[in-house]
This record gives C-alpha cells, sequence and structure tokens, in this order.
C-alpha cells in the first residue's frame, strides 16, 4: 500500500545532531557481536553518553549539555568546520546505505513488493533497480509468507537479502518465517547456519491510515530468541544501522516509521555505522531518565524543551536496539538519575516498555528512587478518525505531565 | 465496441417503446419498465472445467436504467472522494474503483441481500450498492460519527452487516479466508444462499487464497471467488507478479469464468451462473476483466508504470457508464437528455451528501474505547499516562 510521505515538519528543526558520532576508523566492527563481550571490553570509542569527545564532533556535544535541543545552526556550523557533510533525508538516507552496501558486497540483494521498477513505495529503493539489475532488486508478487521464506532460504546459503514489508503490519503474514525459520535455525542446526538476513519496513501510527496499517510489529517479535531488532530515527542512524544490520550474521529486524522519512539531516560523507547494540544519548542530563525510540523520540524532544523552560533537566536516551536492550548504557544513566520515564508507541500491553520496565526493575532496582513510568498507546486498534487517533498515542503535554509527577 | 445485436431486439423493443417514450418525457425522472430485453454480451465468456452461459443477456429498461444511474453515482461519488482528498478532508489510504462500477452494479443485479459479499480495501462502490447511504461514505471517509464504522474505521473499513456486506479489508488477501468462512456458515444453516469474495490480481497470488479453495472444494462451500482484475496490483503489472495471468484457471480443479468487468450484463450473467452452480457444485472462480483509471490509491499517481495513453484508451472503448448510456440511447429508452439529466441528479445528491458529512462531529473522545471488546467485560484500559485518560473499556 503506497502511502503519503509525511514528515514530522517540525522535527526537522529539532533532531538532534549525533553527538554519539564515532570515527568508524577507530571503532573495531566484528560481525559477531555479542553482548557480553560489550559489558566488560573498553573501546576507546564514544560512548553513547556523549561527554567523551575524540573527535571535532563532540563540540556539539558539549553544546547540546546546554541546550534542550540541538538546532541546526549549532550543528551546521560545527559540521561544515570540520568536515561538511551533506544534507539528506531520512529515506535518501537508507537508500545511500543500501547502494552502499550492495556496491560493496555483491551478495546483497532487496526484496520486496514495488521495490524495483516502482522505486519503492516510500523511495527507500529508488534508483536500486536501474543500477543493480532485476535480479539484485527483486519486485515480488504479494505474497509476504513465500518471500520472506525464501530470502530466509537464500540466506542460509550465504546471500544477503534485505526483505521489505512494504508495511510492517504485512509482516504479520510471515510470522512463522520470521519466528520458526529466521530466529531459530542458527540454533537448531547447532551453528551450522547462519541467517544474515535483515528485514526492514515501515511501522508506527501514521496520519489516518487505519488500524491495521499502524500496528507496532515491535512488541510481537521481541519474544522471537535469535533475532535483533533496532528502530532508527534520524538520517544520520539510519544509514549507520542499516549498514551495520546488513553487515551483521545474525538476522536483525529493522523499524523504520511512516512519518519519519521526511526528516532532513546532515550527515557525514564518510563511510560509518552505528553500533546495533547501542544505545543513542540524546541529551545528557541529571534529573530523570527518559527511554525513547523512534517517533516517540521526538515527541520526548518536544516535551523536553518545555521541561528545560520549567526547570527539569531530563536525560533523553534513544534506545534504538529494542533487542537486545543496551542495559550498559541505559543502567548508568538510572544510577545517574533514580528516575526512569520510558515513552514508547508500543500499546501498554506486551509493549517493548513492559519489558524494559521487568529488565530495569530486576537489575537496577536498587538505584531507583520511584516507580518506573511508562507512557504507551492506548490498548485500542488504531481508530481512523483524527482526533482519536491523536489521543491513542502519547502526546508531548502527557509527558511533561508524567516527568512533574516523576520528579516529586 | 461491439454493444448488441439489434436485430434481434429492434423490432420488439421499437414496438414497445412508443408509448414508453412519450410517457418518459412527462415524467422528471426516468424509469422504464419491465419488459424484458435481450441484450448480447461484447465478448462471449470463457470458461474453465465447466459450460460458460450464453452471450445473450435477459435484461429490462428498467434495469439498464438503473445501472446507468447506479454507476453515474459510483463514479460521481469516487471523484468527489479524490477532490476530498485533495482538500486534505480525507486522509491516510484511499482506494478508489472508478472504472470498475460494473462489477459492483451487475453483480448486485444477480443476487439478493441475503448473499454475502466481501471484498479488500476498494470498498467504497460495493458498499453503496450494497445499500450504503451516500452520507454513510462521506461521513465514514472524514472519519466522522455519521459514518458507517463510526469514523473509526476508514476508506478500508466500510461494512453494513444488515445486508451482508462483511467488508471492507486492508490485508491483501486475507478476505477470502474470511469469504469462505462466511460460505460454511452459509452451509451449515442451508440458506441456500452464497458468497462473493472478491480479490485483486495482486492478491491472486497470495497463499491463503489457495488455501482457502481448497478446503472450499473439499466440503462443497457455496464460495464464489471473484477476482477483479485490473492488471496491475499496486505498482506491479500482472505479468511481472503472475507466471499464468489466467486467473480463473488457477483453481485447477475447481471451475472458472472470465468475464468482460466493464459490461455490467455480462457480470450479472455470470454472477447468476456462479450462483446456481455454487449451490449445488461448490465453488468456482470468476475473473472480471477490469480497468481502474485512478492509481492503485490517491498517493500514487498511476502513470509511473502505465502510460497515460493506455489509460485513456480504456476509458474511451470500455467504460462501463458509456456502454450502458449507448445501450440505452440505442434502444430509444431514455434521450441524451435525460440521461444527462440523471447524472446532473447524481452529482446534487453526492454534493448533499458531502456537506451533510461534514456537518458531522468528529466521535468523542469516549469512542476510542467502546467496542474494542464486546460489551460487559469491564476491561480496565491505562494507556497512554495513568493518571489522565483511564477508563473502563465498557
Amino acid at each position: 500500500m503506497a502511502a503519503i510521505f509525511q514528515g514530522v515538519g517540525a522535527a526537522a528543526a529539532l533532531s538532534s545532531s549525533p553527538s554519539n558520532s564515532f570515527d568508524s576508523k577507530k571503532f573495531v566492527f566484528s560481525p559477531c557481536r555479542s553482548f557480553s563481550v560489550r559489558k566488560g571490553a573498553s573501546f576507546a570509542v564514544v560512548r553513547s553518553d556523549g561527554r567523551v569527545n575524540l573527535n571535532p564532533k563532540g563540540r556539539r556535544a558539549q553544546q547540546l549539555i546546554s541546550n534542550a535541543v540541538a538546532t541546526k545552526s549549532d550543528s551546521a556550523a560545527a559540521s561544515s568546520s570540520s568536515k561538511p557533510g551533506h544534507e539528506l533525508l531520512l529515506f535518501e538516507a537508507l537508500q545511500e546505505g543500501l547502494e552502499e552496501e550492495m556496491e560493496r558486497d555483491p551478495r546483497v540483494c532487496v526484496m520486496g513488493e514495488d521495490v524495483g521498477h516502482y522505486g519503492g513505495s516510500y523511495k527507500v529503493t529508488k534508483g536500486l533497480a536501474k543500477k543493480f539489475g532485476d535480479l539484485r532488486v527483486l519486485d515480488t508478487p504479494i505474497a509476504e509468507n513465500s518471500f520472506t521464506g525464501m530470502g530466509i532460504g537464500a540466506a542460509m546459503t550465504g546471500l544477503r537479502p534485505v526483505v521489505e514489508g512494504m508495511n510492517m503490519g504485512f509482516l504479520l503474514l510471515a510470522f512463522n518465517q520470521i519466528s520458526n525459520n529466521c530466529g531459530m535455525l542458527h540454533y537448531t542446526s547447532g551453528g551450522q547456519f547462519t541467517i544474515p538476513i535483515v528485514i526492514r519496513g515501515p511501522g508506527g501510527v501514521g496520519r489516518q491510515l487505519g488500524a491495521e496499517h499502524s500496528q507496532r510489529l515491535e512488541s510481537y517479535f521481541q519474544s522471537i530468541p535469535g533475532i535483533q531488532m533496532v528502530a532508527c530515527s534520524t538520517p544520520y542512524n539510519a544509514k549507520g544501522l542499516m549498514k551495520a544490520a546488513i553487515r551483521s550474521e545474525n538476522p536483525v529486524i529493522f523499524f523504520e516509521h511512516v512519518l519519519l522519512y521526511n526528516l532532513k539531516e546532515r550527515i557525514p560523507d564518510e563511510d560509518y555505522i552505528c553500533n546495533l547494540e547501542e544505545a543513542e544519548m540524546v541529551r545528557p542530563g541529571e534529573h530523570v531518565t527518559i527511554l525513547t525510540y523512534s517517533r516517540m523520540r521526538y515527541h520526548v524532544m518536544q516535551a523536553a524543551k518545555t521541561l528545560v523552560n520549567k526547570g527539569y533537566d531530563p536525560e533523553v536516551i534513544d534506545i534504538r536496539s529494542l533487542k537486545p536492550f543496551d542495559l550498559y548504557t541505559i543502567g548508568n544513566s538510572v544510577k545517574k538519575t533514580h528516575r526512569v520515564l520510558i515513552v514508547e508507541e508500543c500499546m501498554r500491553t506486551g509493549g517493548i516498555g513492559a519489558s524494559l520496565i521487568a529488565a530495569i526493575t530486576e537489575n537496577f532496582n536498587d538505584y531507583l528512587d520511584a516507580p518506573i513510568m511508562c507512557l504507551s498507546s492506548q490498548d485500542v486498534p488504531t481508530p481512523y478518525a483524527g482526533t482519536l487517533e491523536e489521543v491513542t498515542v502519547v502526546q508531548p503535554a502527557q509527558i511533561v505531565t508524567a516527568v512533574e509527577q516523576l520528579c516529586q | 465496441m461491439a454493444l448488441s445485436h439489434l436485430a434481434a431486439s429492434a423490432s420488439r423493443s421499437s414496438s414497445l417503446l412508443k408509448p414508453l417514450s412519450s410517457a418518459l418525457s412527462l415524467r422528471r425522472s426516468i424509469s422504464g419498465d419491465n419488459s424484458p430485453l435481450t441484450v448480447e454480451t461484447s465478448v462471449p465468456f470463457t470458461s474453465h472445467q465447466c459450460e460458460a452461459p450464453s452471450r445473450s443477456v435477459e435484461t429490462n429498461p428498467k434495469e439498464l436504467l438503473t445501472f446507468f444511474r447506479d454507476m453515474a453515482l459510483m463514479r460521481r461519488m469516487e471523484i468527489a472522494a479524490d477532490s476530498l482528498y485533495k482538500a486534505k478532508l480525507i486522509r491516510g489510504f484511499c482506494h478508489l474503483y472508478d472504472g470498475q462500477e460494473a462489477v459492483a452494479v451487475g453483480m448486485e443485479a444477480a443476487i439478493t441481500k441475503k448473499d454475502c459479499i466481501i471484498t479488500a480495501y476498494r470498498d467504497h462502490c460495493t458498499f453503496v450498492s450494497r445499500g450504503g447511504t451516500l452520507l454513510e461514505v462521506f461521513a465514514e471517509l472524514m472519519g466522522r460519527q455519521a459514518g458507517c464504522s463510526k469514523g473509526k474505521g476508514g476508506s478500508m473499513h466500510f461494512y453494513k452487516k444488515d445486508s451482508n456486506f462483511y467488508g471492507g479489508h486492508g490485508i491483501v488477501g486475507a478476505q477470502v479466508p474470511l469469504g469462505c468462512g462466511l460460505a460454511f456458515a452459509q452451509k451449515y444453516s442451508k440458506d441456500e444462499t452464497v458468497t462473493f469474495a472478491l480479490y485483486g490480481d495482486g492478491a491472486a497470488n497470495q497463499g491463503q487464497l489457495f488455501e482457502a479453495l481448497n478446503i472450499s472444494a473439499l466440503w462443497d462451500l457455496p464460495a464464489i471467488l471473484v477476482c477483479e482484475n485490473n492488471h496491475y496490483g499496486m505498482g506491479t503489472a500482472e505479468w511481472r507478479a503472475a507466471k499464468s495471468p489466467a486467473y480463473y484457471k488457477r483453481g485447477d480443479y475447481v471451475p472458472g469464468l472470465k468475464v468482460d468487468g466493464m459490461d455490467a450484463l455480462a457480470v450479472k450473467q455470470a454472477c447468476k451462473f456462479a450462483k446456481e452452480h455454487a449451490l449445488k457444485n461448490g465453488p468456482i472462480i470468476l475473473e472480471m476483466d477490469t480497468y481502474r483509471y485512478h492509481g492503485h490509491s490517491m498517493s500514487d499517481p498511476g502513470s509511473t508504470y502505465r502510460t497515460r495513453d493506455e489509460i485513456s484508451g480504456v476509458r474511451q472503448e470500455r467504460d462501463p457508464i458509456e456502454r450502458i448510456r449507448k445501450l440505452i440511447l440505442s434502444h430509444d429508452l431514455a434521450t441524451e437528455k435525460e440521461l444527462k439529466d440523471v447524472e446532473k441528479e447524481v452529482r446534487k445528491e453526492v454534493d448533499d451528501a458531502i456537506a451533510q458529512a461534514k456537518e458531522s462531529p468528529m466521535p468523542e473522545p469516549s469512542e476510542l474505547f467502546t467496542n474494542v471488546y464486546a460489551k460487559g467485560l469491564g476491561v480496565e484500559s491505562f494507556g497512554a499516562d495513568r493518571k489522565e485518560v483511564r477508563a473502563t473499556l465498557p
């Protein structure tokens, strides 16, 4: 289903500059990333708290601490003095990431509905079919269960397919393939097969797209063992995560958001990747930790402006990695602020927030001064009417109220 | 395009029509009468594993005029929806049916309201042919309370239970197993009714279709699977998505019939035939060869994967409304002016409905929580924040 590209207009100005950017040459990226390795090792990289400055971009990080939100002029000024980079929209960043990986590795192929000749319903695969041909950019019939399964099968032999669900909701038709084959084959074969597949697509609540096209599949997929889930939120991390996901030997489900495709940002010219398991420090603070991801990041940053005016200092972390959670970054933040607010777009029951609450409570209960608050969408099918749909998702005003309550 | 063989029917009809035409000019609106008329379909039916029905369709002036009016109404409604979408009163997805009206209208003429119809997301016109009002359509499209789903469903979720219209589904192909389930229920209650499960040429490649077809054939269900083949599945042409574009043959052991979907009379004949067949012998597939003028949805220009010449060519040669118009005029059932008046009337009706729909209010915030469960469960919903919006689901 093709849909109109809806940009969160205000968010363009709100998009944070990459305070966690790091020079990819300094960061050793090994394909077999495991959580335990990260926890203990000390990498010579920028931690996502943005305080370690390895490069001139760190200047922006320091400016961030005093501002609630990084303004475009700051980032432009800072970046043009170091490396100019280039400005683009989020869907173009995804396309760049895809294109660069396809050039780099001939085993990468794309399959999905309308990705080839049509150029992709959100233009993420625009121009790829012309460049790489029909065998590497495959227009599939409308048969999600089959072509996802076929992608997984191809991945078992070593190909690296990128499967697109035109809307994440359609991947429900492929749930069996994703759960049983994609997630479990590496385990059940005793390690013989790896499934280096990337399953991507837009999800989340858009602009009145109706109940079936506004689903948040991260809550359904989070239980599947063996897969990784990431959610991009800015052009910078979209490109970085896309490249990392393609290079990863594990199956990665890559969540994009229907309303974020038109975000504009300046990203570096050079090759870079983002760590798949790492959270992003959007705004360091002292009073409360706000954990969020994808579109809700922008609602949080909007609320942060109001909160700063009211005298609060929220620490905003974009968790990015939905499975596994970056408990290292989150834990450090909890140990600092002692208060946690989770703002998510999933429904309250069984969402990412619910799991995150459990994880934080289990690991960091002693550091909490107040019960964890979680703001999620209502437990209802997303209605079509605009006014009702607005009430379904978390709005910035509710975030401000929640922080005030939490910090009493 | 050959419309009808006048030789057979002209002598019969002209003797009937002379008094009729004078009577018509006295009335403000034309309604025709029930005197029988036989019209030949434009192309013969092609069949698979069954005997094709005859090319000669029994009809009457009243029916033809009703066809004209209904199709003109649907066409106007879809064009009005197009403008409303561009004016941002309709948001999200909007899939328009103009060009395909003959399928909805012809099918309705062959069946009763006790037979079930289920379709995908291109459902505005099917809803109207099942008895939905224009107000319900426009109010739902604009997300207002007066809409058929109280504004909570949107363009892809029109339903009308009392006339057995089961929707209105967004996920491609998912409505076909539902349709076979409806047929199962009909067989179970021995209703002597059938179900028409409509889907597109894109959905024809869904696995669940074949699963449902197998089970329906196994259990002899009165299910009629109707493939509305408009030759493009979203942005992909049918030859790029299907190895065999003969959708009516895909049932293999299930008989099929290929129909010119731009000819309302052919559709009517086929559906009548299919209903008789399904009640006796189990499932049958109908392939309606049709065309949509708009793109897949309002955000698809519709011209990146097909040429404008193709679109205008079909519009000139195969337009369903034009065909009926020519038929009516050639049989002297109404004058050119009277038909134009009908179109004006229809346009006014649509405009009135839009104005009325615009006045309908947006749903109340409490509506967010109604109809999640059927009444009486009393589940508490916490949602976005636990203090501000807390409701017990009614």
